[in-house]
């Protein structure tokens, strides 16, 4: 599972990087294009994602410790703060779409002071749909973890379904932890 | 990780493995996640108010940003991940991940900053060098700060400001794919 969670590393990693080289290529667009970006929904995203890591947790302890009632419903608040992540993400991006501030050769806005932002939109776009991808794949493997364990199939003894799910869990918020900041904070 | 148990498999005894199943019980538990938790919280605020503090200098911010996004991915990392009681080679499959990717930037950003500028005369050509958004990046990339088409364009004032001009106008248009001949860079 962690080497699994290493190729997911350096899977964004590589866009990471790419990030940083053509933001220090083009401060300027980059500080302005950040403008664009709705702090407040990105910060609100960042609780919702910390606060379903920290029921993910504990639903892995509840698993352990035998109280599966309590696990299962961590495991519920978890899915449905991701489906808060992901109503929120879908405000911001319908808000981009409508602006016309869209990845490469599809970049419409006008009235731009600073010109290339179509760069950062790019990135933006790829960053943030890499890992809205991510947590549409974490929901499913919740739900999945919640059938299993609706039917009874975890305990002390055997959990480590649960775990893993978990621990992929807590990278795809990790990610966010990191480009909270670089997307939404830069200046 | 389940597989804790597992570990030194031949030497332990059961009774072994099931101590160890319920020490592996006894780490983390509510209160320290919620603490955990809180701590986090903390520093998304902290980290969202630092941002609309001027410190002077952009890298000095994004290096703030970033070391405050390091503490809480080290507490999401060895709290909720375990990581802090785990096997080590666990650790090491992680920090290996981490240490190439820093490798990766490093290598990378000084080598970009370490060439002399390039002049991106793909931006100019724009329709035909532009086919999607990544693949505008490689050119994109070379110049270094003050020498990109921001800084070309903006102080002179002599150069025409082709990079707008194109981002207005041409890039929503066509992508024909053929590539146009490139423009001479603006003389500074």
């Amino acid at each position: 599972m962690w080497l699994f969670l290493a190729t997911e590393v350096l899977l964004f990693g590589g866009l990471f990087v790419g990030f940083a080289l053509a933001q220090s290529a083009h401060p300027l667009a980059f500080v302005e294009a950040h403008h664009h970006l709705d702090k407040t929904l990105g910060a609100l995203n960042t609780v919702v994602l910390l606060f379903s890591s920290f029921t993910m947790v504990m639903a892995v302890h509840f698993t352990k410790t035998n109280e599966r009632r309590k696990a299962v419903l961590c495991l519920f608040v978890t899915l449905a703060c991701a489906a808060a992540f992901l109503v929120v993400k879908y405000f911001e991006y319908s808000h981009k779409f409508h602006e016309g501030l869209l990845p490469g050769m599809f970049y419409r806005h006008v009235g731009d002071t600073v010109p290339n932002q179509f760069i950062f939109f790019s990135f933006y776009f790829m960053m943030t749909g890499l890992h809205g991808l991510h947590i549409l794949g974490g929901m499913a493997a919740i739900t999945w973890i919640i059938i299993r364990s609706l039917r009874g199939d975890f305990s002390s003894v055997y959990y480590g379904p649960v775990d893993f799910v978990g621990l992929y869990w807590h990278l795809v918020d990790l990610i966010w932890i990191y480009l909270f900041p670089l997307l939404y904070l830069i200046r | 990780m389940s597989a804790h148990a597992t570990t030194n498999a031949g030497t332990t005894t059961s009774a072994h493995t099931e101590e160890h199943l319920l020490h592996d019980h006894m780490h983390g538990g509510p209160k320290l996640y919620g603490a955990v938790l809180a701590v986090l919280l903390v520093l998304t605020a902290i980290t969202v108010s630092a941002s609309r503090i001027d410190v002077g200098s952009n890298l000095l911010n994004v290096v703030i940003a970033m070391l405050i996004a390091s503490i809480k991915g080290s507490l999401v990392a060895l709290f909720f991940m375990h990581l802090k009681w785990d096997r080590a080679i666990n650790r090491v499959i992680f920090c290996t991940s981490l240490f190439f990717l820093a490798l990766f930037l490093i290598a990378c950003y000084t080598d970009v900053q370490a060439r002399p500028p390039l002049e991106p005369t793909n931006l100019k050509a724009a329709p035909a060098a532009v086919g999607s958004g990544l693949q505008t990046a490689p050119g994109q990339l070379a110049p270094i700060p003050g020498h990109g088409p921001e800084g070309a364009a903006s102080p002179s004032g002599g150069g025409p400001a082709i990079p707008g001009a194109a981002q207005q106008g041409s890039y929503g248009g066509a992508a024909t794919g053929t590539h146009a001949p490139p423009v001479a860079p603006p003389s500074k």
